[in-house]
């Protein structure tokens, strides 16, 4: 039973609640596998023409250089990388999005740009390399001096404005992908029935329910 | 040019209604089922939310992952065509003033996005200058249209409770969900300072109410316009009914440039030009209703001069544009620290808050007049852009698992401050009502057209000390709030008077009302008490335009009982062979 049909399901009202989240979990791997092979431009998402215009002209040419690409990936790796619970920030397609959504937001172009060559030039400075070219300890010691910004030398506060922005437009476009998803443990966005807080939850936070919105809510039986 | 013509059309209309969000969508259903011919014109395109979908979808689906355009100001999920900005469709503003022009273009218009806060204004709400001696009293009171407010919450549906507050009056509730958990904790906060904490009263169906419809599913994406039609947008719930009576033409992608009148001082119909063809064509009906929203509609109303009106259509009185006015608005928000580290579970819930806050001060006792409510947010939403963005002014501050760090980092460190912080936000937003003064007004712009080269209009608007004390207000109220709730404030705390204490520009709350009001004289109004122009007995205006005043009540539900009370008129005078 696909997402359509579980919701057509809802529609008419022949299918316990049960059953349709049943439904929903086998059918999203198959789902979400179809959707990712799928044009974003149109057809996945509901678009009017002039978006997919709009879409087909920012993605006709590149935005960040292959060398540029590359720093913004083991940056972004720095950032977020793997760790027990879930992969790192090019294992969620990070760069992609990143090179997307500054060709989209413009006004990030100049920070981005700006700030990758600001970074290779402290480390051509330092080590006679660019950021991509260092060791992986002059790397960390580089992004060390600029990823903690009441700690930062004034001199480098260019370089931890820069950081900044990339932390959170790494942090935007992982938690935003499926692997983001599932490590931030957002549990939403499937035809369910809500039945107010767990009861556990309730006890932690010492609440609890009134009578009356006991008695005046919607309240469904498992 | 040589080709360039007018298409009239032979067919001859009961109604001609021109936009078809809640005013127009209501206004066809209504004389749709009466058994009226109706042409609904909409300047954008058809939707039906079951087929133009973006709900149930992921971040990733978003190449953008659910960030705003200009063409989806509320974000790329978010249901709504255009917004604050239209391509080829400017507005102008006169020096030193301000004016946002939010405009939906799609059949349903803003109705498939919109907050779903579905409140009915109270006795007091129609004759504020009784009370205050601001603005005017409406020509009607909560009485006249408490029959029509009824009927609405049966047809569309509405959660709530009814809790006998007499400027907030009951209703035909369906049964409200229970608060989250940052709303318990908000009720808690707001109850310790007299603030009373309410269950929301939102028009999503927690309980079936037709073979239509749906019941909600809980996504918290009404934003999206739901597939199974379990919340109120004028397209799926008044005109897909609407043209399943027969009775309707709906006429898609048809921008309005004119009503047309003959010598007896009657309209007759109204000139459109198709985007898809950029043909000039013209429909004929015994009634012309604008539903265009406040502001198209007055411009529609300017733009149609002629020998018999030389300002514009309906307006001997002068008042058409004037008495523009937006609900004010201003917001804060925080962090709980209680809410750190969070057991998971999807409280997703209806698509907004669950719980709210009327207006409960007396004005006696305050430096401005009139009121707010709160709305409030929080909790595990679905991460989009932005997520988290900002996370080095907040993990410096509180320790992560006990554990003090310096402000911002990387690494595995990183990730688990940020699984650290989810779901711990808690915001609130104050929206109120503004005075309707004449000073005021939009106007046609004598230098400016858009692409179809009509004529655009000119804002002329400014914020009182009304607006902006309210404002002030509702901040002192929010940190008090949330200080209660041992929250933390993050945003919106640092204003003043400088910047009107955060006082959103006019126009950004998206509930313009105003500039075709209604009243008992003609000098001073543009419609009389059934939504019909005083001057042109055949033409009718049942959106935002005709309201006196609006309260601190979301307009919506209002927009609908008083377009389902105009038709019901008209069905009534036609019969009587009077229109």
């Amino acid at each position: 039973m696909d997402r359509r049909k579980s919701l057509k399901a809802l529609m008419v009202g022949t299918v316990s609640a049960g059953a349709l989240l049943e439904a929903c979990k086998t059918s999203d791997k198959k789902g979400a596998e179809a959707k990712a092979a799928a044009d974003l431009s149109a057809g996945n998402l509901d678009r009017m023409k002039e978006e997919v215009a709009h879409y087909k002209q920012i993605t006709a040419n590149k935005f960040f250089t292959e060398h540029e690409m590359a720093t913004i990936t083991i940056l972004g790796d720095i950032i977020i990388p793997r760790d027990e619970i879930s992969g790192s920030a090019s294992d969620a397609k990070v760069p992609d999005f990143i090179e997307f959504i500054v060709k989209e937001k413009e006004e990030h172009q100049v920070p981005m740009r700006g700030g990758l060559r600001w970074l290779d030039l402290q480390c051509l400075n330092r080590y006679e390399k660019t950021f991509r070219e260092c060791s992986q300890q002059q790397q960390i010691a580089m992004v060390d001096e600029i990823a903690y910004p009441e700690k930062a030398k004034p001199e480098l506060k260019a370089g931890v404005a820069f950081f900044s922005l990339m932390r959170n437009l790494t942090a935007s476009g992982f938690y935003t992908s499926e692997i983001g998803v599932k490590d931030i443990g957002y549990m939403g966005n499937k035809p369910n029935q809500w039945n107010g807080v767990p009861d556990d939850v309730l006890k932690q936070y010492n609440l609890a329910y009134t009578e009356k919105e006991l008695k005046e809510c919607i309240s469904f039986t498992a | 040019m040589g080709d360039f013509q007018i298409k009239k059309q032979s067919k001859k209309y009961d109604a001609i209604i021109v936009g078809s969000g809640a005013g127009g969508g209501m206004a066809a259903y209504t004389l749709a089922n009466a058994g009226l011919k109706v042409c609904l014109i909409e300047a954008g395109p058809m939707f039906d939310p079951q087929k133009n979908v973006t709900q149930l979808k992921n971040p990733w689906d978003s190449p953008r992952r659910g960030a705003s355009t200009r063409f989806r100001p509320f974000g790329d999920f978010d249901a709504c065509y255009w917004g604050w900005e239209v391509d080829g469709e400017p507005y102008t503003h006169a020096p030193g003033t301000e004016w946002d022009w939010f405009r939906a273009r799609m059949i349903g218009g803003r109705t498939n996005h919109w907050g779903r806060i579905s409140l009915r204004f109270g006795p007091r709400d129609f004759k504020r200058r009784s009370i205050d001696g601001l603005g005017d009293d409406w020509p009607i009171g909560y009485e006249d249209v408490k029959p029509y407010y009824d009927k609405v919450d049966q047809l569309i549906g509405v959660f709530g409770t009814n809790e006998g507050l007499e400027n907030d009056p009951d209703g035909h509730f369906l049964p409200p969900p229970k608060p989250r958990l940052h709303e318990l904790m908000i009720k808690k906060a707001g109850t310790a300072s007299g603030i009373p904490v309410i269950p929301s009263r939102l028009s999503i169906l927690t309980k079936k109410i037709n073979n239509e419809r749906g019941q909600c599913f809980f996504c918290s994406q009404c934003g999206r316009s739901c597939q199974v039609y379990a919340d109120f947008s004028s397209s799926s719930v008044l005109v897909k009914p609407a043209i399943a009576t027969g009775n309707v033409d709906v006429v898609v992608n048809a921008m309005a440039r004119e009503v047309l009148t003959n010598n007896d001082g009657l309209a007759t119909g109204v000139s459109y030009v198709d985007k898809t063809d950029m043909n000039e064509y013209q429909v004929y009906g015994r009634t012309v209703i604008l539903a265009a929203s406040a502001c198209e509609s007055a411009r529609l109303l300017l733009n149609s001069k002629s020998q018999r009106f030389p300002n514009g259509l309906a307006n001997s009185s002068n008042v058409v544009g004037k008495y523009l006015h937006d609900s004010t608005g201003a917001d804060m928000g925080g962090v709980i620290p209680a809410l750190f580290d969070r057991k998971r579970y999807n409280e997703d819930g209806v698509g907004g808050m669950h719980v709210y806050t009327p207006w409960w001060l007396d004005n006696k006792k305050l430096d401005f007049p009139r009121g707010y409510h709160i709305e409030y947010g929080g909790g595990f939403g679905m991460p989009l852009y932005g997520f988290s963005w900002g996370i080095e002014n907040l993990n410096g501050k509180h320790a992560v698992k006990g554990q003090a760090k310096p402000a911002g980092g990387y690494g595995k460190s990183l990730k688990e401050d940020y699984r650290y912080f989810y779901g711990a936000h808690v915001g609130m937003a104050g929206r109120g009502e503004a005075i309707a003064f004449e000073s005021n007004y939009c106007e046609i712009d004598p230098d400016v057209v858009d692409q179809f080269g009509i004529p655009v209009l000119r804002f002329n608007v400014k914020w009182s000390d009304h607006e902006i004390k309210q404002a002030k207000h509702m901040k002192e109220t929010f940190a008090e709030i949330l200080h209660n709730m041992g929250a933390i404030s993050v945003w919106g705390n640092d204003d003043g008077p400088e910047n009107n204490y955060g006082l959103h520009t006019p126009g950004k709350i998206i509930h313009e009302a105003g500039t075709v009001r209604m009243g008992s004289d003609p000098k001073k109004s543009a419609l009389n008490k059934f939504s019909q122009a005083h001057d042109v007995k055949n033409l009718f205006c049942v959106d935002g335009g005709q309201f006196v005043s609006q309260a601190d009540k979301n307009i919506t539900w209002t927009i609908l009982a008083l377009s389902m009370r105009a038709s019901e008129y008209i069905i009534d005078e036609m019969k009587k062979q009077n229109l």
